[in-house]
């Protein structure tokens, strides 16, 4: 599935063909969000920035699909959620491991896929 | 208003009728032929025409201007609610809003949904997450409940004790889908899994069918064919802050607040109902009810439901005698909501609580909400 590009998270996905994660930063209280948005919902002001993730966090929770919705998605696959240490949570996929080897709390931290049809998705490892 | 003050809208409206179409496969009909089915019903129940509505609420059925031109209603308030099932509670707090200022006389509130024959699926499409393959309410549920786990302790084999009551209540009722198709919680072990760690008899049931209620002042209804039953209280807190993520509290935030308004709003206290009626999408969603308003601490829900305590006969609490959305069919609150009316006029037969007195719906969602419905 291709991500639906928008005019908020389009600096997102910019960034992670170069193998960057944004996340965007609300400038009056400090506080990291996530997905992009016009206005921090800490304030509901637009007065936000981008800031690079440093990409690591913690496995705040996962499942595994067994369930086929997506063409592009053989089964079973899992779906990590990751609380990043700069506060938002993503929803994303487990590389480099089998979902057997997931333990909630674990530490873990980006990686990008390779580029397919002009994206590159940020995906979690099992940190070292 | 002084937070002191009586809930105004305790027992002012009331259910005068209810109707519930067939639940299965009926690719003959849609949810507009269901819908009327339904309210017909309703009309039949509370022994009122068409003429006599003078508010309508749609659900799930396309257009409320169509609907109303089937029906020949011509009302004075009208409106089609969201399809998420959280609606059915919403639905309920405007119909009761509009017979309490005066908008509306006679509300009915009608929900017709063909999504089996039409095989809606309850996944895919462009979302948020899409593009890593997350995407349905099953997986959101799976993901809440695979934190819980680790958070608490509890097992899988915690939520066959709600899989296994639900659909011990579905054997007792002959209109339920899953009539005469028992379950053991060994069946719901060794289901097939969907989205782990959540299995097949975790899942509610998609089917096509419709539900109507009808809904007045508590006064009028007293004048009608049946036995009032009385909406004693409302309560509702949104939470929308989970950053488009499963939510990490299990909405016990929003239920804090919900508990602490419930009962005082009703004047009625917990130890008085008689049974519940619980928004079961998924079996978690029932533990996460009754740690959220209180019937046990948070993480206990899987110690409280052990041995039977939401089955019909054996336990304290009996819980979706209908089936609920696991067992009997999956109408988003609409038919868990009609069969606290069931329960609270008598008319439950096989699966009748007796004596019931009052009965409390809960609906765990971004919006948590409860209602207390009481025998007129």
């Amino acid at each position: 599935m291709k991500p639906v590009i928008d005019v908020w998270n389009a600096p997102f996905w910019d960034a992670a063909r170069e193998g960057r994660l944004l996340v965007q930063r609300c400038t009056d209280t400090g506080q990291c969000f996530f997905p992009p948005a016009p206005v921090s919902p800490f304030t509901g002001r637009p007065n936000t920035e981008w800031v690079e993730s440093a990409g690591a966090g913690e496995l705040f929770s996962f499942v595994v699909f067994h369930q086929k919705y997506f063409p592009g998605f053989p089964t079973p696959y899992p779906v990590v959620m990751v609380k990043l240490d700069e506060g938002p949570m993503l929803l994303t996929n487990l590389r480099g491991a089998e979902a057997s080897a997931l333990k909630i709390g674990q530490r873990m931290h980006v990686v990008f896929d390779p580029e397919v049809d002009g994206f590159r998705l940020p995906q979690f490892e099992i940190a070292a | 208003m002084n937070i002191h003050d009586t809930y105004p809208l305790r027992d002012k409206t009331a259910f005068c009728g209810i109707g519930t179409s067939r639940f299965g496969s009926f690719p003959e009909s849609d949810s507009y032929g269901l819908g009327c089915e339904a309210l017909n019903m309703a009309l039949d129940d509370a022994g009122l025409r068409p003429g006599d509505i003078d508010g309508l609420i749609v659900n799930r059925i396309p257009s409320y201007e169509r609907f109303a031109e089937m029906m020949g209603i011509n009302p004075q308030y009208c409106l089609l609610t969201e399809a998420p099932g959280r609606f059915s509670g919403v639905s309920l707090s405007l119909a009761m809003q509009a017979v309490a200022t005066g908008a509306a006389k006679t509300v009915a509130l009608v929900y017709g949904n063909n999504g089996r024959s039409k095989r809606v699926n309850y996944g895919g499409g462009d979302s948020q997450w899409s593009p890593w393959g997350m995407t349905s309410p099953g997986a959101s549920h799976a993901m809440m409940w695979a934190r819980h786990m680790h958070d608490y302790g509890t097992t899988h084999a915690d939520l066959g004790w709600v899989a296994e009551a639900f659909r011990h209540h579905a054997c007792l009722n002959p209109d339920a889908v899953m009539h005469g198709r028992p379950i053991t919680r060994e069946d719901h072990a060794s289901a097939r899994p969907i989205c782990e760690p959540l299995k097949l008899l975790d899942y509610c049931l998609i089917n096509d069918g419709a539900v109507a209620w009808i809904i007045t002042s508590a006064e009028r209804a007293r004048d009608l064919r049946r036995p009032p039953v009385l909406i004693s209280g409302y309560a509702r807190q949104d939470n929308f802050t989970y950053g488009s993520a499963p939510p990490t509290d299990y909405w016990q935030g929003s239920f804090s607040v919900v508990q602490d308004q419930i009962y005082a709003r009703a004047g009625i206290a917990r130890d008085e109902l008689s049974g519940l009626g619980i928004y079961d999408n998924f079996s978690p969603t029932v533990l996460f009810s009754l740690e959220g308003m209180g019937f046990c601490p948070p993480g206990e829900g899987g110690n409280f439901v052990k041995d039977g305590t939401l089955r019909l006969g054996t336990g304290r609490w009996p819980t979706n005698t209908s089936g609920g959305h696991l067992s009997d069919s999956y109408m988003q609150g609409w038919g868990i909501i009609a069969e606290c009316v069931r329960q609270l006029r008598g008319d439950c037969g096989e699966r009748q609580i007796p004596n019931a007195q009052a009965m409390q719906y809960i609906c765990a969602t971004n919006i948590a909400l409860s209602a207390i419905f009481r025998r007129g």
